[in-house]
């Protein structure tokens, strides 16, 4: 059957703000699934609340709506666009739930949507555990035993049944939130507890813990007409209690017998069928007892996820493109293989080369877990190689957290590490290494691991290997062998005592080079034609020949970690989109499954590599491009500039060195002293006493971090003398340049973000954002909003001026982001990066100036005066809307840490609110973020005394809407005093019921805690980590809580109303062109 | 240790790497399959007697060789080229390494091969002669001895490996109310086609390639299956006499593979050589009938042209890479055949029906006959 001709507009629902367990995938499959039903020729409509998004871009949807994705804004959407059809399987879990939900509530019904992708009974079969089981049931499928409870009583009797361990499961939750293992009853109570709070359908599934079994995944498509293919198998290094996002995975399945395989295949076909997907993709996990082979599934996702985007980029089989075919009505056997252009996509790709992928963890962040079923893991890096060991290595070093490949973890004593060989951790695979290096047998890290022999053996080739590195010679013969086995320069170098760059230079001499080889679905068997390739060290390789045109390689991000994520995915697209649209040919290196950018379409030629200078170079080497970007994927390739230009490769936009100029305080300094820019008084340390004559110069509170890191890693306010040398002593162990920055903190000033681009002739500043939170937080954890709506005229000057003297002081050419503080009126500059940053996508979707792409075309040659209007390149004209963008945070996963923000950044994602004025757009922002404002209700009021003034009038104006104020005795006497009548609450300790009990019992709705020094830390931790658990919105800084309480009254008014990002592009008082037509 | 191995082509092209089974000089055919597991199937199913397989998939050997999934007694191929060869298998059923294996059966085998290099090498120049050696690193003299090997063409391979007598398969056998009797013309037959009639309820009597048509009926037969095999059906003439015979006698056929040519050649039809075949395990075919996509397993060199045979055969399945004939039926008498190996081992079990179908078709004749 070909596509469904009853149907003319459809709905696609995206994923919202990044966060862990829902990536960056979701960007690429709804990116690819909108651009297969435009093809189809429907008219296509999305909402998502996440501005730094590919699919949000104003071409890729007929209508775009950036609104939170409740169920209220959805119908509002569907009332204005009247779609026939709804296709919420490119989401993620998101995108389901709310789909669900909205059904539920009778929305789809009342305006006559259908829902297509999956059916809404098929979505419940595959997410309400019960109805999965009774599925299962009834095909003869096996499952663990388990107990679904709906209440917390008889807890002991199932634990009886199922004896411990038990693994706890919250229904309709992502990334397995909520879910853990309990090893006894008290545990199980603790977890039981949380799962109820974290599942919005309040069913918690008890199971018989399959820990240590083999753990695989299927990624196979289903069509209507029953057709049915695998599309990738994968098999986990990390055996069952790990969750998939937090293992090691290896595609295909390495040690399944075809037989067991067959097996297992057709136990997906049958489950597959009983569930009823029959129009996409999915999912499906088995869990296999390693002595009996005993096959279990452990679960299925009727949609396209995170595990089907690692297998499409594994295999080249574009999962989500063809998912949204198969749901407007094709088959599979109506569909080409766009890899190979001259077969169909109904097959099962053969792969000829071993992928593996290894999670990234923000231990630097939330220290070292144990993993479970929750994931934890930020992002993930992907290496594709001839050998599992080949491509093992390059996944590590694709990582970028420190490791050259395959290392081992710190010196221990045997026992310890035994320990750390059998707790599965971020670390675990570092202390295996170690431990094989130390002699220990495979068969006993087997036994305390669980970890299949078979990788346990591939480790021990690599540690055997590398032990004869140090005495090999370096002739060509065991050069060849090392990289055959994945070694890096660095590596061999390491082992030898050599530099990276001499181990390099006599590689080079020896002629010892990587070969590059297709991704083509089929292993060789048919030609092929799409330019997506992999290193590997082979006799020869097959690199098809490039297009004409001069060509631009774009060094990608790597895997997402907390400050470097989608938003420099978003900008490499833009690159590589601006790049093409005016004849260029761009070449996209990346390593992160997840992205758009790694799409084979995203790109005219794409090295799916390691972002290292050795990977980076040898790249360079066979492709001879013009120029490389290295201003859009973050701090990655902009570490790599200063070498890449070293080795005599032409760097496009600014040059490294006006990135250091940036970068070194030093020389910024005297920079901003000959253009006097104000900036606050500031000194570079390199021991304690330098740190300390300096602050005492300054005068506490100081700000204080190591030059050279990314999203204000160990960034800190310090109050005294004793917090500095405590400080100095951690930063100066964990950082790579010894030295610190110390700079006067300029408290309660108001920061702003800025983001401009110069051609060396003119500037142009393109956004201008005022933070909501005070100076202080990390700009990447702030809400800010654009336009800023609290500066004055004098303040905007200043920035503009400033902004202006310094990009063209710098000689940047393309993008410049710069960090303003203002405090009483004065400007002071924080500090300035030339390169594209986290806001870039913001500021374009707030715009509908396509930023990133302009700024390509600048760094290319072209100038600003012939790319944008006068009156826009002058600043003179700006949105009569406003943008406002809020950052999300990932507590929820990490048990144990405070929910509070600070210096260092801890957000993975956004959302941007976007409405007529600065009041509304923020409380759209905060509904997009989760953060549900209450209308009505009590407010529990706890601020430290530098806040208590300004607390008053906010809370006056609390109490003006209705609600009533709690505080503990300090603040209550406070507030009292100033005439607002406020009831007494126990501190946590003092008494029953405390503001904990309260908050339990759902009294407070909504809290506002500023944390004091670390005297009072105690109690406002666990205030606002029980606020976290319990979803009820904290705020913990005076900024934050003045917009919330205008938000409030704004959400007590009238309801509020949604609109196209198209749409509010036709009010801008300038054309919007996207320049996607050269 | 001496480790080396050497790997030569007729065109000329030398590789070099280690062995990885039994020591030696062996030769034949270049084909290339693309299964990513199945390799011990691969190995032991005779269809390739005369070939060299190189494997697409580059770790080979990674759950051993496990108890029951032999396809024959003994594998029959030339020679094995991998990339990497797995020495340290894991899997609850593994019973041996695979380089134990190859040694035990004296099959020789070679790795650290740039294997996706000589298959798009096999893929632009068709199937070539080479050979392995464990013995010989002269290019010349290998590349001499490659040339001087026997074309598949006009090789009478069953011949070679047929059973030596006829013999009764019981392994597997799952009883059913309705029994039935296959004869099964064993060209090379794979194990796994008799474990599916077995599990079928049939009683299975393996006879050799040059049994009679006379012989076959004596032995009251419900149906008989035409097995796969190695090589070129044109010269298996004996077999095809039977065939017509047997057409005539109105006994159900049911062809696979190799059978599926020898049925088409008594037929009246044609067959010719592939450029480099179908080998693999994710070949996609629609059944006409049904419009049903079944993933396939397959595994040929020749091929039947079906524009060649008479307006009574019809074509059933085809292949949806590359559009060729996979099966076809006779419209009037109890027989058709498939290309491919519904048997699969190794590879997905979309297509087991068809035995089934083997199963109507005998039933209605047994009906009728009783009738």
């Amino acid at each position: 059957m070909p596509k469904r001709n009853d149907l003319k507009k459809i709905l696609v629902v995206g994923s919202g703000s990044i966060v862990i367990g829902q990536g960056c995938e979701f960007d690429y499959s709804g990116t690819q699934g909108i651009k297969a039903l435009r093809e189809e020729g429907y008219e296509v409509c999305l909402i998502n609340s996440n501005p730094a998004t590919i699919m949000t871009d104003p071409e890729l949807a007929d209508q775009t709506y950036i609104e939170p994705l409740t169920p209220e804004y959805l119908e509002k959407v569907i009332a204005i666009e009247k779609p026939q059809a709804i296709l919420p399987t490119l989401g993620g879990q998101t995108a389901l739930n709310l789909t669900v939900s909205a059904a539920e509530k009778g929305i789809l019904k009342r305006h006559n949507v259908e829902v297509i992708g999956a059916r809404l009974e098929t979505i419940r079969k595959a997410e309400d555990r019960q109805l999965f089981k009774q599925a299962m049931q009834k095909i003869g499928i096996d499952l663990p035993r388990s107990v679904v409870v709906t209440d917390e009583s008889d807890l002991k009797a199932v634990s009886r049944d199922l004896g411990f361990p038990i693994i706890v499961r919250a229904s309709f939750t992502l990334g397995g939130t909520g879910g853990g293992i309990a090893y006894h009853y008290d545990e199980l109570r603790t977890r039981v507890h949380a799962a109820f709070e974290m599942s919005p359908v309040k069913k918690v599934l008890l199971e018989e813990s399959v820990l240590g079994w083999k753990e695989y995944e299927l990624e196979v498509m289903r069509d209507y007409k029953d057709n049915f293919v695998v599309v990738c198998t994968i098999e986990n290094f990390d055996p069952m209690g790990v969750h998939t996002g937090d293992s090691i995975t290896v595609a295909p399945a390495q040690t399944l017998s075809d037989r067991q395989y067959q097996e297992m295949r057709e136990d997906a076909k049958r489950i597959i069928s009983e569930v009823g997907v029959e129009t996409g993709g999915c999912n499906i996990q088995f869990a296999v007892h390693p002595e009996t082979g005993r096959r279990i599934c452990v679960e299925i996702n009727p949609r396209v996820s995170r595990s089907s985007a690692l297998a499409s980029k594994a295999t080249g089989f574009p999962i989500a493109r063809l998912a949204a075919k198969l749901a407007v009505g094709y088959a599979l056997d109506e569909l080409p293989n766009d890899i190979t252009k001259a077969t169909l996509a109904c097959f099962e790709p053969a792969i000829d080369y071993v992928v593996v992928k290894a999670p990234r963890f923000a231990t630097e962040k939330f220290g070292e877990f144990t993993l479970d079923t929750a994931m934890k893991s930020v992002g993930e890096a992907m290496a594709i190689g001839r050998t599992f060991k080949e491509a093992l290595q390059k996944s590590l070093r694709g990582l970028e957290s420190g490791k050259k490949g395959l290392s081992g973890a710190e010196p221990l004593d045997p026992e310890t590490r035994l320990q750390r060989v059998a707790t599965p951790t971020s670390s675990r695979l570092y202390h295996i290494k170690s431990a094989l290096d130390e002699g220990l047998s495979v068969e006993r890290i087997h036994e305390v691991s669980r970890v299949d022999p078979w990788f346990l053996n591939q480790l021990k080739d690599i540690c055997d290997f590398e032990k004869t590195l140090a005495a090999m010679p370096l002739d060509a013969e065991h050069l060849f062998a090392a990289k055959r086995l994945g070694f890096s320069d660095a590596q061999i170098a390491l082992a030898k005592g050599l530099k990276e760059n001499k181990v390099r230079e006599r590689r080079w001499k020896l002629g010892v080079r990587p070969s590059y080889k297709l991704v083509d679905t089929c292993a060789g068997e048919f030609p092929s034609t799409t330019p997506y390739f992999y290193s590997t060290y082979e006799e020869t390789g097959d690199l098809l020949p490039s297009k004409s045109g001069k060509k631009v390689v774009i060094l990608g991000s790597g895997p997402n970690r907390i400050g470097q994520g989608i938003e420099f995915d978003y900008c490499c697209v833009q690159a590589s989109k601006a790049l093409r649209a005016h004849g260029w040919q761009s070449v996209m290196v990346n390593c992160n499954p997840e992205t758009v950018s790694t799409d084979y379409d995203s790109s005219d030629r794409l090295y799916f590599e390691p972002l290292t200078l050795e990977d980076t170079l040898e790249i360079i080497a066979v492709e001879k491009p013009m120029g490389v970007i290295v201003q859009f994927g973050g701090q990655t390739p902009l570490n790599l500039a200063a070498q890449l230009e070293k080795a005599g490769v032409p760097i496009v936009g600014t040059l490294p060195a006006a990135i250091d100029m940036a970068e070194d305080r030093r020389l910024f300094g005297a920079a901003l002293k000959k253009l006097k820019i104000l900036s606050p008084e500031h000194g570079i340390a390199a021991s304690a006493e330098a740190a300390l004559k300096i602050a005492r110069r300054i005068g506490y509170p100081v700000m204080v971090r190591p030059s050279y890191v990314l999203g204000g890693r160990m960034m800190e306010v310090v109050y005294d003398d004793p917090s500095l040398t405590d400080y100095v002593g951690r930063a100066l162990k964990a950082a790579t340049h010894p030295s610190l920055l110390i700079d006067r903190f300029l408290a309660d000033a108001t920061e702003v973000d800025v983001d401009a681009i110069c051609d060396g002739k003119d500037v142009w500043v393109a956004g201008i954002m005022e933070h909501i939170e005070e100076a202080g937080i990390h700009s990447g954890d702030s809400a800010c909003t654009l336009p800023p709506h609290s500066l004055s005229p004098a303040a905007l000057v200043t920035i503009r001026e400033n902004t202006r003297k310094l990009a063209l002081h710098l000689k940047v050419k393309g993008l410049m982001n710069v960090q303003y503080a203002v405090k009483d009126g004065a400007v002071y500059i924080l500090e300035a990066n030339p390169r594209a940053s986290r806001t870039v996508p913001f500021v374009s979707k707030a715009t509908g100036l396509p930023i990133a792409r302009i700024a390509t075309w600048v760094m290319m040659g072209k100038p600003l005066k012939k790319l944008i209007a006068p009156a826009v390149l002058r600043g003179e004209v700006e949105p009569a809307y406003t943008a406002t963008k809020e950052a999300v945070m990932p507590f929820i996963k990490f048990p144990g840490v405070d929910p509070r923000l600070g210096p260092e950044m801890k957000s993975t994602g956004e959302v941007m609110g976007l409405d007529t004025d600065f009041p509304r757009s923020f409380a759209k922002s905060q509904e997009a973020a989760g953060m549900l404002l209450p209308t009505s209700g009590s407010v529990f009021v706890s601020v430290r005394d530098e806040d208590k003034a300004q607390i008053v009038p906010m809370a006056r104006s609390l109490r003006q809407l209705g609600f009533t104020l709690v505080a503990t005795r300090n603040t209550a006497d406070f507030l009292t005093r100033h005439g607002l009548e406020t009831s007494r609450v126990a501190k946590v300790g003092e008494g029953k019921p405390d503001v904990v009990d309260l908050m339990k019992q759902r009294s407070l709705s909504l809290v506002i805690n500023t944390p004091s020094g670390k005297r009072s830390r105690a109690d406002g931790f666990s205030i606002r980590r029980t606020a976290l658990e319990l979803n009820i919105p904290c705020i913990t800084n005076l900024h934050s809580a003045g917009a919330a309480v205008h938000a409030i009254a704004v959400l007590q008014g009238a309801s509020m109303g949604v609109k196209s990002l198209q749409a509010h592009y036709r009010t801008l008082p300038y054309a919007v062109d996207l320049g996607l037509k050269s | 240790m001496n480790d080396k191995a050497w790997l030569a082509l007729e065109d000329g092209t030398i590789y070099s790497g280690k062995a990885c089974g039994a020591a030696g000089e062996s030769g034949g055919e270049f084909v290339f399959n693309t299964a990513m597991t199945g390799y011990q199937e691969i190995l032991t199913d005779s269809s390739y007697a005369g070939q060299c397989v190189v494997m697409t998939y580059p770790l080979i050997g990674n759950y051993g060789i496990t108890a029951g999934d032999n396809e024959s007694l003994r594998p029959r191929l030339s020679g094995f080229v991998v990339r990497e060869m797995c020495r340290t298998p894991s899997n609850f059923e593994s019973v041996q390494p695979v380089g134990d294996f190859l040694k035990k059966h004296g099959i020789v085998g070679i790795e650290e091969i740039d294997t996706r290099a000589l298959t798009l090498k096999l893929r632009e120049k068709g199937a070539l002669r080479g050979i392995i050696s464990t013995l010989d690193g002269d290019a010349k003299r290998l590349v001499a001895k490659a040339k001087a090997l026997p074309s598949m063409a006009g090789q009478n391979l069953a011949k070679v490996v047929t059973c030596g007598e006829s013999y009764s398969w019981e392994e597997g056998f799952k009883p059913s109310d309705k029994p039935l009797h296959v004869v099964v013309m064993d060209f090379g037959v794979k194990h796994g086609i008799l474990r599916c009639l077995a599990a079928m309820g049939c009683k299975v009597t393996v006879v050799p390639t040059s049994t009679t048509a006379e012989r076959i009926v004596k032995l009251k037969p419900d149906g008989v299956l035409l097995s796969n095999g190695p090589g070129d059906p044109e010269p298996v003439t004996d077999a095809i006499e039977a065939i017509k015979h047997l057409l005539a006698e109105r006994v159900p056929l049911f062809g696979i593979c190799l059978g599926h040519q020898l049925l088409g050649l008594a037929l009246g039809g044609r067959t010719y050589k592939l450029k480099f075949g179908h080998h693999g395990s994710n070949h996609p075919v629609k059944d006409l009938e049904t419009g049903r996509i079944e993933i396939t397993s397959q595994n040929h060199g020749f091929c039947v042209d079906l524009k060649s045979l008479p307006s009574s055969i019809k074509t059933t399945h085809v292949n949806l890479n590359d559009g060729t004939s996979e099966g076809m039926a006779h419209t009037e008498l109890p027989a058709f055949s498939v290309q491919y190996h519904p048997e699969a081992s190794a590879g997905p079990h979309d297509s087991r029906y068809l035995f089934e179908r083997f199963k109507t078709m005998m039933l209605a004749r047994q009906e009728a006959r009783s009738r």
